[in-house]
C-alpha cells in the first residue's frame, strides 16, 4: 500500500487520470445529448494518425494528439460530419487512410528510434510511463474545458436539446457548434492519453451514458459522469498497479483494459434492469 | 393462425373473388384496429380502400399480405399470388439497380438459388416494361427515377409474376396530380385488357371515381364496402363513423364534411 | 517476391481480395458501415486469444467473429444502441489488448493484429482461408436475389414473403466470415476500408448489380495485390497501402462520377 501511494508514476497517473475523467464526464454528457458519439470516435482515429506523428517527430503525444484534435474539429465542422451523414462510405474511407497513415509513422518510429512503445502508447495508452512534465499542460488543458464548459453552458445546452428554440433565441448556432467540436477536440486528447486513441470513446461516452440512464437533469448527470470517470480511472491505477503480481506474466496487467471494464460493468447494471422488462407491443 | 383460406364459395352466381376478407378484427394491445372488416375483390375489379390517415388501411393490407396475424377471421387469397407496390421505397440515387433489374427480381426474386440468365426472362421483363410506359428508362438507376417513374417501375415489379391480385398501397400520396392520374388510367387499363384485380388505397377518393369498380371505406377501424354509389352517402357514412356526417357533390367531386350542426336525411 | 513466404500471401491476398469485394458490396447497398467497422474490431479480442495460446489467429476468428456479428446485429436492432455497441467493441478491444499483454511479442502482436502482416500466413491459414471463401462465394451465389431485393426494398421482399431476419442473419454471418479471413492479413483497423472502398468506387461507376459487383472484385484485388507488392518491396506496413490506396480508387470513382455529371 504505501509502495503505491510512494510511487512517482502512480502520483501521476492519478492526477493525469483525475483531471481527464472529470473533463470527459462534463463534455461527454453534450456528446452524447448532441447524438455525436461518431465524431467523438472520428476524432479518436485522426488522433492516432497526430500521436504517431508526434512520436516520430520526437514530440509528446499529447500535443500530437491536441493538434489534430483541434485543427480537424475545423474541418469537420466544415464538412458537416456531424450527423448520420458523417457516419457514410466517403468519412469511413478517409478514417482508413488516416490509420493507414498513422501505421507507417508508428512503423517508421520503431525503425528510427530504439523505442518500441508507441503503438501501445498511441492506440491504448500507458498511463504509467507519462512524464511529470506532462502533468501541467494536461491540466491547464483541463481547465481550459472545464470554464469553456461553464461559460457556454447555458447557450450550449439549449442549442443542443432545442436547436430552433436556441436560434430563435439568438444563439450562435454555428459558433456553438464549431466551438463544441473544438472543445470535443480537446477531451478526445486527454482521453486519448489515458486509455489511447482507440479506447477512448468508451471514457468519453461511458460515463456520461450511464449517468444519463440515472438523472435526465444536465448539472446531475455531469457531476455523475465525473465521478464514475474518476472511480472508472483511479480504480484502473489501482488495479492496475495491483496487477504486477497477478498471473499469468507478473508484469501488470494494462490499465486502459480496467478502465473500459469497469465503465462496461457500470453499463450493464443501468442497462440491465430495463432491458428485462419487455416493452408492450404495438403497430410495427 | 386465422388467415388458413376457407373454401371460396360462389356468391349467388358471381364469379369467385379473388380476394376475400371475411370478419378480420386487429387490436394492438386496448386499441381496436381493425373490427370484423369484410369485402371481397373480384377478377377484373379496380376497389378502392378509403380511409384517413390511422383508419387502418395499412394494418388491413399487411393482414392481407400475410404480414400480420388477425385476431379473429379469415383471409382467401388467389392461387396466382399478389402483387404488392408500398408507399415509399428510398433508393439512393447510385445505388447500382436499372429498373430492368429491379423488375426482373419480381419474376422469382424471393427464392434462394442460383439462377442462370435466360433469354426468356429477359423478354418477359421487357414486356412489362413496356407495358407500364417504362420502357425508356429500363437501363436507369431506380434511385435517379422521379416518383411517378418509379411506381410504374414497382408495378411491373409487382405483376410481372402474372399474380391474380395487385395492391398498392396510397400510390397516389407522393405524386403530383398529373402523374397520379396516369397511374390510376394505367392500372385501370391492366385490369381491363388483363383481368386484373387490383385494391388500391387513398386518403381522398376523387382521383379515383372515373374508374373505381367498388369502395371500402375504413373509419377508425370499421369498414362498409359496395359501389361509390351505395356507400358514399350522408347516412351510410354517418353510421359508419357514428357521427353526423354528409356527403356533398360540387361539380363531379364528392366533398365529406361532419359536425353536429348537420343535418342528415 | 514470388516466392517462399509470399506464395502464401498472394494465394490468401487474392482470396481475400475477391471475397471482400462480393460482401463487401452487399455491405455499402444495405448502409451497414457501422456493422463492417464494429465486427473486425470485436473480433479482435478473438485472434488474440488465439494468438496467446499459440492457436492460429484465424481459427480465433473463425469462433469469435460470429458471435460478435450476431451480437452487434441483436444490439443494432434496438434504439439508442449507439452507446452499447460502441460500449461493446471498447471493451472487446480491450480484453484483446489484455490477452496480448501476456505475450512476450506484446507490441509486435498488437501491431500485426491491428494493422495487417504479410509475413506469417502458415499452410494451416491458407486452407481454411480458401474453405472459408468457396462456402462463403456459394453462399452469396444462393441468396443472391433475395439479399439484393431485400436491401433494396425491404418492404417488397417482406411482401414477397423473404424472411427479414433469416437474412438479416445471414448477411451477419457473410461479415463475420470476410473478418475471418482477412484481419490476419489486412489488420483489424484496415478492414473496412478493403470491405467498403471497392464497392463503393464500383458503384459510382457501375449501373447493374452485377457489373458493380464485378468492379467491386477487381477493384479490391488490385488494391490487395498493390498493398502486398509494395510492402514487400519497401518493407512499409501493408495496412498503409490498403488503407490509401481504397481511399485513392474511391476518390477517383466519385471526382469521375462527379465530372459524368
Amino acid at each position: 500500500m504505501t509502495g503505491f501511494l510512494q510511487s512517482g508514476p502512480v502520483h501521476v497517473a492519478l492526477e493525469a487520470g483525475a483531471l481527464t475523467a472529470v473533463v470527459s464526464g462534463l463534455v461527454g454528457v453534450f456528446v452524447v445529448l448532441r447524438g455525436q458519439s461518431f465524431a467523438g470516435h472520428a476524432l479518436g482515429d485522426l488522433g492516432t494518425l497526430g500521436g504517431s506523428g508526434a512520436y516520430l517527430a520526437n514530440v509528446n503525444p499529447l500535443w500530437g494528439f491536441v493538434g489534430v484534435g483541434a485543427v480537424v474539429a475545423g474541418a469537420m465542422d466544415l464538412l458537416g460530419v456531424q450527423g448520420r451523414r458523417g457516419r457514410d462510405v466517403a468519412t469511413g474511407v478517409v478514417l482508413g487512410a488516416a490509420l493507414g497513415i498513422s501505421a507507417l509513422l508508428l512503423y517508421l518510429d520503431t525503425t528510427t528510434t530504439s523505442t518500441t512503445g508507441a503503438t501501445i502508447t498511441v492506440l491504448f495508452g500507458s498511463l504509467f510511463a507519462v512524464s511529470p512534465g506532462t502533468v501541467p499542460p494536461m491540466a491547464g488543458l483541463a481547465c481550459l474545458g472545464v470554464v469553456a464548459v461553464a461559460f457556454v453552458y447555458r447557450p450550449l445546452l439549449l442549442a443542443s436539446v432545442h436547436p430552433e428554440l436556441a436560434s430563435i433565441r439568438g444563439v450562435p448556432i454555428r459558433a456553438v457548434t464549431l466551438g463544441f467540436l473544438v472543445l470535443m477536440g480537446v477531451t478526445v486528447s486527454l482521453t486519448s492519453m489515458v486509455v489511447g486513441t482507440i479506447l477512448s470513446p468508451a471514457l468519453l461516452i461511458g460515463p456520461p451514458a450511464v449517468a444519463l440512464r440515472l438523472s435526465r437533469r444536465p448539472p446531475v448527470a455531469m457531476a455523475m459522469a465525473a465521478g464514475l470517470g474518476l472511480v472508472a480511472t483511479w480504480g484502473g491505477v489501482v488495479l492496475a498497479y495491483a496487477s504486477q503480481t497477478w498471473p499469468p506474466a507478473h508484469a501488470g496487467w494494462p490499465i486502459s483494459f480496467f478502465v473500459v471494464a469497469i465503465i462496461f460493468v457500470a453499463f450493464v447494471a443501468v442497462e440491465l434492469p430495463s432491458r428485462l422488462v419487455r416493452p408492450k407491443r404495438g403497430p410495427d | 393462425m386465422s388467415t388458413l383460406p376457407a373454401p371460396a364459395e360462389a356468391a349467388s352466381g358471381q364469379a369467385e373473388p379473388v380476394l376475400k376478407v371475411e370478419g378480420v378484427s386487429v387490436s394492438f394491445g386496448a386499441r381496436r384496429v381493425l373490427d370484423e372488416v369484410s369485402f371481397t375483390v373480384g377478377r377484373g375489379e379496380l376497389v378502392g380502400m378509403i380511409g384517413a390517415n390511422g383508419a387502418g388501411k395499412t394494418t388491413a393490407f399487411r393482414v392481407v399480405l400475410g404480414l400480420l396475424p388477425a385476431d379473429t377471421g379469415t383471409v382467401t387469397r388467389p392461387h396466382r399470388g399478389i402483387g404488392y407496390v408500398p408507399q415509399k421505397v428510398a433508393i439512393d440515387a447510385d445505388t447500382p439497380i436499372r429498373a430492368r433489374d429491379l423488375v426482373s427480381l419480381g419474376v422469382d426474386g424471393e427464392r434462394f438459388g442460383i439462377r442462370l440468365p435466360s433469354r426468356a426472362r429477359r423478354r418477359r421483363v421487357d414486356e412489362m416494361l413496356e407495358a407500364v410506359g417504362a420502357a425508356r428508362f429500363a437501363d436507369t438507376r431506380v434511385g435517379t427515377l422521379s416518383g411517378g417513374e418509379l411506381q410504374r417501375v414497382l408495378i411491373a415489379h409487382a405483376l410481372v409474376g402474372d399474380p391474380a391480385l395487385l395492391i398498392m398501397d396510397e400510390p397516389l400520396a407522393n405524386l403530383d396530380i398529373k402523374s397520379g392520374h396516369e397511374i390510376v388510367e394505367l392500372v385501370a387499363r391492366l385490369t381491363e385488357e388483363h383481368g386484373l384485380a387490383v385494391l388500391l388505397s387513398a386518403h381522398d377518393m376523387n382521383a379515383l371515381l372515373p374508374h373505381m369498380d367498388r369502395v371500402v371505406y375504413l373509419a377508425e377501424g370499421r369498414a362498409v364496402s359496395g359501389t361509390t354509389a351505395e356507400v358514399v352517402r350522408s347516412d351510410v357514412l354517418s353510421r359508419l363513423y357514428r357521427y353526423p356526417v354528409r356527403v356533398l357533390d360540387v361539380d363531379g367531386t364528392l366533398v365529406i364534411v361532419g359536425g353536429h350542426d348537420v343535418r342528415v336525411r | 517476391m514470388f516466392s517462399g513466404f509470399m506464395v502464401n500471401a498472394w494465394a490468401v491476398g487474392t482470396i481475400i481480395g475477391v471475397v471482400a469485394g462480393a460482401v463487401g458490396f452487399f455491405v455499402v447497398l444495405r448502409g451497414a458501415s457501422f456493422v463492417a467497422h464494429a465486427v473486425p474490431l470485436s473480433s479482435f479480442a478473438g485472434a488474440a486469444g488465439a494468438s496467446l495460446v499459440g492457436a492460429d489467429t484465424v481459427m480465433g476468428l473463425a469462433v469469435f467473429a460470429p458471435v460478435a456479428a450476431l451480437s452487434i446485429g441483436w444490439l443494432g436492432r434496438r434504439r439508442r444502441s449507439d452507446v452499447a455497441t460502441a460500449l461493446v467493441v471498447a471493451t472487446m478491444l480491450g480484453l484483446g489488448s489484455l490477452f496480448l499483454s501476456w505475450r512476450t511479442e506484446y507490441v509486435s502482436a498488437v501491431y500485426g493484429l491491428l494493422f495487417g502482416d504479410i509475413v506469417g500466413v502458415s499452410d494451416a491459414q491458407l486452407w481454411l482461408t480458401s474453405a472459408l471463401a468457396a462456402a462463403g462465394l456459394v453462399a452469396v451465389a444462393l441468396m443472391y436475389r433475395p439479399l439484393l431485393l431485400s436491401s433494396v426494398a425491404p418492404e417488397v421482399a417482406a411482401a414477397r414473403g423473404v424472411r427479414r431476419g433469416l437474412v438479416d442473419v445471414l448477411f451477419l454471418l457473410l461479415v463475420s466470415l470476410v473478418t475471418t479471413m482477412s484481419v490476419p492479413v489486412v489488420g483489424a483497423l484496415l478492414m473496412f476500408p478493403l470491405m467498403v472502398g471497392p464497392p463503393a468506387a464500383a458503384r459510382a461507376v457501375s449501373r447493374s448489380p452485377l457489373s458493380a459487383i464485378a468492379l467491386a472484385v477487381g477493384v479490391a484485388l488490385v488494391t490487395v495485390w498493390v498493398a502486398i507488392a509494395a510492402s514487400y518491396l519497401t518493407t512499409w506496413p501493408v495496412g498503409f497501402f490498403v488503407g490509401t490506396v481504397a481511399a485513392a480508387f474511391y476518390l477517383a470513382a466519385r471526382a469521375w462520377s462527379a465530372l459524368r455529371r
